[in-house]
């Protein structure tokens, strides 16, 4: 696909801790299209926001990216100098991040923090960046934008500082919205706002969005495509409506099944399947989901499970998906 | 009917209590092996730790195995290091420096430690007190320690030994009085903290009395920062010690500990600057080693920093 | 911010309280006969009763310290019994004196401090950061007499480039070079021991901040690194920088004693040990009381900084209330 924005090849982020080496991202591939919405999904831990900040080059050490390749449009990320990446970050790439409360520098005015990036990005400058920067606020829904340039983040709500934020990341207009749970810090009837307000921007701005979540409903929501994560791996990925309809991977099933049986959005988090992900700190071969997994036979055990193309056209790593689709 | 629950209650209460016992020790136990073997990680730390008990050791038998008598002259005035046999010279009075370093420690050693671990003492008595209690009590503790931090730490101490007769008793007071008010400000702060968590309201309305709760929640939680600030503390108050009998408010010859003999050498700078040197180096390095052990034990009591 | 300040301004009362009344009791804490301390041990019993009566000893504690008091709140700080000066012509001349020792140091102290500490900082585990970890380990445990002594084993005695004592009259004395040449000794072996101290908590602070979220953001949006470093990281760094930049003025101000004592440096640290060496308590009890004031006043000047840093402080009074 020519059109792809954004291309993950094989994605190895590490961090090297006293304990052992953490496999935070370990092997993920992936492609996002212009103006359409993935959403990765996964527990908590699982490496969802070690993959956006991946994406944006932002992890420090002791974490690296060991191998992979990310491609924007026809740059190879992994080969700009720090400089070059600077001047892609906020402009054609935005992020928004999961908790708005510790996200906006404390000692500078709203306004600042927003004109900051403008001038970063663009040729406007003083007046001009300003009031591009109240264009901005009104565009996310700041009541008042211009009264409220010179205040600082404390006056401000978690709801209303969310939207700073994405009027920040939106500010230069990005090919790509990168969005890390940008609700879970959020009370409940807030949630719906911003995501609606998410999903307003980027149609807007025909960005193409990644967003991260907990939440199945979410997913359901405003997904074209998912990739479901899983201590750090990637687990199925493909077509929001191909997977919901048809999910191949044992852990989407487990899933899937948890919300059929609720039936309530609200309660779709993942946790349901019973047990504990494991932390992925030097992990043995094999499959990470085996001790939980309904599936599971020897060769979980023993080898890395396969990636395979399944005939109902999602991508799944699974050794029993392999043999359901090696048998006629 | 009406019996049977509250029996049941009752020895479900009394084996969870025991059981509890048990786990906590269970839970001690693995606290301290883990935090063991996280210290044992820390290189640098084993290797302070195992220096100080040398060091600890020699100021020990300081009377056996010193070649000398510290206080008799045995070769030339200032000889430099290796003249008239012996191995680090000797000082301005030609006294044997190996043998003075040596039974220096004792004191140096002293004016570290006991004044650390009695002002620990008495600051966690003060500050659970203050911290615990709250209220007025609080405040006027508080207030009274504000008045302390009004001088500086080395200061104080200076002063406080200089008006008294100088001496090692009158060093240790001095720095133990000057280090109070540093050390309850932590128990106190972290005293406060812990009571407002949820357990200790739990405790309470499980129907723990005030002792029980001190020593069964708050103490144990507030233990780890207090004993990594004072051994850091230790090798700190061994230079401030040194530096008070440096100044002659301490040890009275011809007895001396490294401090003084840094004193001493002053004397003889010039031509035997090894009597100044000496000392000096080996008061740093022990002081050092103390913050090395601190700072590993810091690693190791705080969970936050052990996975990494 | 202006409430802030009063009511700062309010809690030194009872600490000056409380610091004077730890200095009058100091006299009474001394060993042997409080006219001995007060007069020294050769004064006649005429004088000794003069004191008692000029003192009211024979009053309660609480009457002799009002009376205390008000003779210092008039600047009157009593007789030295070393020198017979008054010991507030004494003491003052000898703090201006450690102020400008104190300051010299202090520049050193912060210049070194703040550029070692970002720059450890700004690339952790890098050699720099190694290298003044190094540093601040050893300067910080170093013992300031004993550097002191060094100093002047190698630059006065055997290179004799530097003058280590004979500074005696800072005014009227040799000029200005002669002081510039007496004073450089004492900066070092007096800002070292600051400089690591301050390096440490820089280094510590900025590598905090730069771990914050907001940080993580600045960077998201493609704000250069320096930028980062300089801007948002240090402007938040600044509180505790200050305060801890406060704090080693103030340990400077009460007269590096032992950088003092080395150096013949005529400052109060200096002037406090001669004086508890002639157990001359009334100059004793001067010279404290001038350093605490002076100690918490600079840290009150800092709490005042900090205040107008912080937008949540500055603006808590502020026209709008959201
Ligand atoms: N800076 C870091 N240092 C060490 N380990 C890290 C660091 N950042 C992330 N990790 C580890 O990497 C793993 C993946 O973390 P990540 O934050 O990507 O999870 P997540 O899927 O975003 O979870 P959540 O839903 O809780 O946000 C976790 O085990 C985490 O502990
Ligand atoms: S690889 Fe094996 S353990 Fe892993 S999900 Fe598939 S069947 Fe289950
Ligand atoms: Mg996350």
């Amino acid at each position: 696909m020519s059109d792809a924005v954004l291309k993950v090849d094989d994605l190895r982020t590490h961090f090297r801790l006293r304990a052992g080496t953490l496999k935070a991202v370990d092997g993920l591939s992936f492609e996002l299209q212009a103006g359409r919405v993935l959403c990765i999904v996964g527990e908590s831990g699982s490496g969802k926001s070690v993959t956006a900040q991946s994406i944006m080059r932002l992890i420090m050490p002791p974490g690296r990216i060991v191998q992979g390749g990310i491609t924007f449009r026809d740059q190879d990320l992994l080969a700009l100098t720090e400089r070059e990446m600077e001047d892609l970050r906020g402009n054609r790439i935005g992020m928004i991040f999961q908790d708005p409360m510790t996200s906006l520098n404390p000692v500078f005015t709203i306004g600042e923090q927003i004109v900051e990036t403008i001038v970063a990005h663009t040729s406007l400058s003083g007046e001009d960046a300003r009031a591009r920067a109240v264009e901005l606020m009104r565009l996310v829904g700041i009541p008042e934008p211009e009264g409220r340039l010179s205040d600082y983040p404390h006056q401000f709500s978690g709801g209303m500082r969310q939207r700073v934020l994405i009027a920040i990341a939106i500010a230069c207009e990005p090919d790509i919205l990168i969005a890390d749970e940008p609700t879970t810090a959020l009370d409940v009837t807030i949630q719906a706002q911003i995501l609606r307000l998410l999903s307003d921007v980027q149609k807007k701005l025909g960005s193409a969005m990644i967003l991260i979540t907990h939440d199945l409903g979410v997913v359901s929501a405003m997904a074209d495509e998912v990739l479901v994560m899983y201590s750090g791996r990637m687990v199925e990925y493909g077509d929001v409506k191909t997977i919901f309809r048809n999910p191949r991977h044992p852990y989407t099933q487990g899933l899937l099944d948890s919300i059929i049986k609720l039936d309530d959005s609200r309660e779709s988090e993942l946790r349901s399947i019973s047990g504990l992900p494991p932390i992925p700190i030097d992990p043995p071969p094999g499959c990470a989901f085996r001790d939980r997994c309904v599936k599971a036979f020897d060769l979980c055990g023993e080898q890395d499970p396969p990636w395979v193309e399944t005939g109902t056209g999602s991508t799944a790593v699974c050794h029993a998906v392999a043999a359901e689709e090696a048998a006629p | 009917m009406t019996d049977a629950p509250s029996l049941h209650g009752e020895s479900l209460r009394q084996r969870s209590a025991a059981e509890l016992r048990r786990e906590n020790l269970h839970i001690m136990w693995r606290t301290l092996t883990l935090a063991w073997h996280a210290y044992a990680k820390d290189k640098a730390a084993v290797g302070a730790l195992i220096f100080l008990v040398i060091v600890v050791l020699i100021a020990i038998l300081a009377p056996w195995i010193s070649p000398h008598d510290p206080t008799e002259a045995v070769g030339t005035r200032g000889g430099l290091p290796g003249t008239d046999g012996l191995v680090l010279g000797g000082d301005m009075d030609g006294r044997d420096m190996l043998s003075r370093l040596f039974w220096g420690g004792r004191v140096s050693l002293l004016i570290g430690v006991v004044p650390t671990v009695a002002a620990t003492a008495i600051a966690v008595v003060l500050g659970l007190f203050a911290g615990y209690v709250g209220g007025w009590v609080d405040q006027v503790v508080m207030r009274v320690l504000d008045v302390f931090f009004a001088f500086p730490l080395v200061l104080l101490a200076i002063v406080i030994a200089g008006i008294l007769d100088p001496g090692v008793a009158t060093l240790i007071l001095s720095i133990t009085v000057a280090l109070v008010p540093y050390i309850s400000r932590l128990v106190r702060t972290t005293t406060v903290s812990v009571k407002q968590e949820p357990y200790i309201e739990a405790a309470r309305a499980g129907g723990a009395t005030t002792p029980t709760i001190l020593a069964r929640y708050v103490l144990p939680n507030m233990l780890a920062p207090v004993i990594v600030y004072s051994t850091t503390l230790i090798g700190l108050m061994m230079v401030v010690g040194s530096g008070l009998s440096f100044l002659g408010l301490g040890i009275q010859p011809p007895d001396a500990d490294w401090g003084t003999m840094v004193s001493d050498g002053r004397a003889v700078l010039k031509k035997a600057p090894h009597a100044t040197a000496f000392p000096g180096f080996v008061i740093v390095i022990v002081s050092l080693a103390f913050s090395f052990v601190g700072d590993g034990l810091r690693d190791a009591l705080d969970p936050r920093a052990r996975v990494r | 911010m202006t409430r802030f300040i009063v009511m700062r301004l309010l809690t030194i009362v009872p600490i000056m309280f409380g610091v004077s009344f730890f200095v009058f009791i100091l006299a009474h804490l001394a060993p042997g006969d409080v006219t001995t301390t007060l007069t020294g041990p050769y004064a006649t019993e005429e004088t000794r009763e003069q004191i008692r009566e000029s003192l009211g000893l024979n009053e309660p504690l609480p009457v002799q310290y009002g009376k205390w008091l008000s003779h210092i709140l008039q600047g009157e700080f009593g007789k030295s019994i070393a020198n017979r000066r008054m010991v507030a012509e004494l003491i003052f001349p000898k703090f201006a004196n450690s102020a400008i020792l104190a300051l010299t140091s202090a520049a050193m102290a912060y210049v070194i401090g703040l550029f070692a500490g970002i720059f450890a900082a700004s690339r952790p585990y890098g050699y720099f950061d190694r290298f003044t970890i190094a540093g601040t380990l050893m300067f910080g445990s170093i013992p300031p007499y004993w550097f002191g002594l060094l100093l002047v084993l190698l630059f006065s005695l055997t290179w004799r480039w530097l003058p280590a004592t004979g500074m005696t009259k800072i005014v009227g004395g040799g000029g200005p070079i002669d002081v510039i040449l007496h004073l450089i000794l004492p900066t070092i072996a007096a800002g070292a021991a600051p400089a690591a101290i301050i390096a440490r908590t820089v280094r510590a602070t900025m590598l905090e901040i730069l771990s914050q979220n907001y940080i993580k953001v600045a960077r998201a949006k493609g704000i250069r690194r320096g930028v980062i470093l300089r801007k948002h990281a240090l402007r938040n760094a600044l509180p505790p920088i200050a305060t801890i930049c406060g704090l080693q003025l103030g340990y400077l101000l009460g007269g590096v004693l032992f950088v003092e004592v080395i150096f013949a440096w005529p400052g109060i640290g200096y002037q406090l040990w001669q004086a508890i060496q002639a157990r001359d308590i009334p100059t004793i009890q001067g010279a404290s009381l001038i350093i605490a004031v002076a100690f918490v006043l600079v840290n009150l000047a800092v709490d005042v900084f900090n205040a107008y840093t912080d937008p949540k402080i500055r603006i808590s009074e502020g026209v709008r209330s959201r």
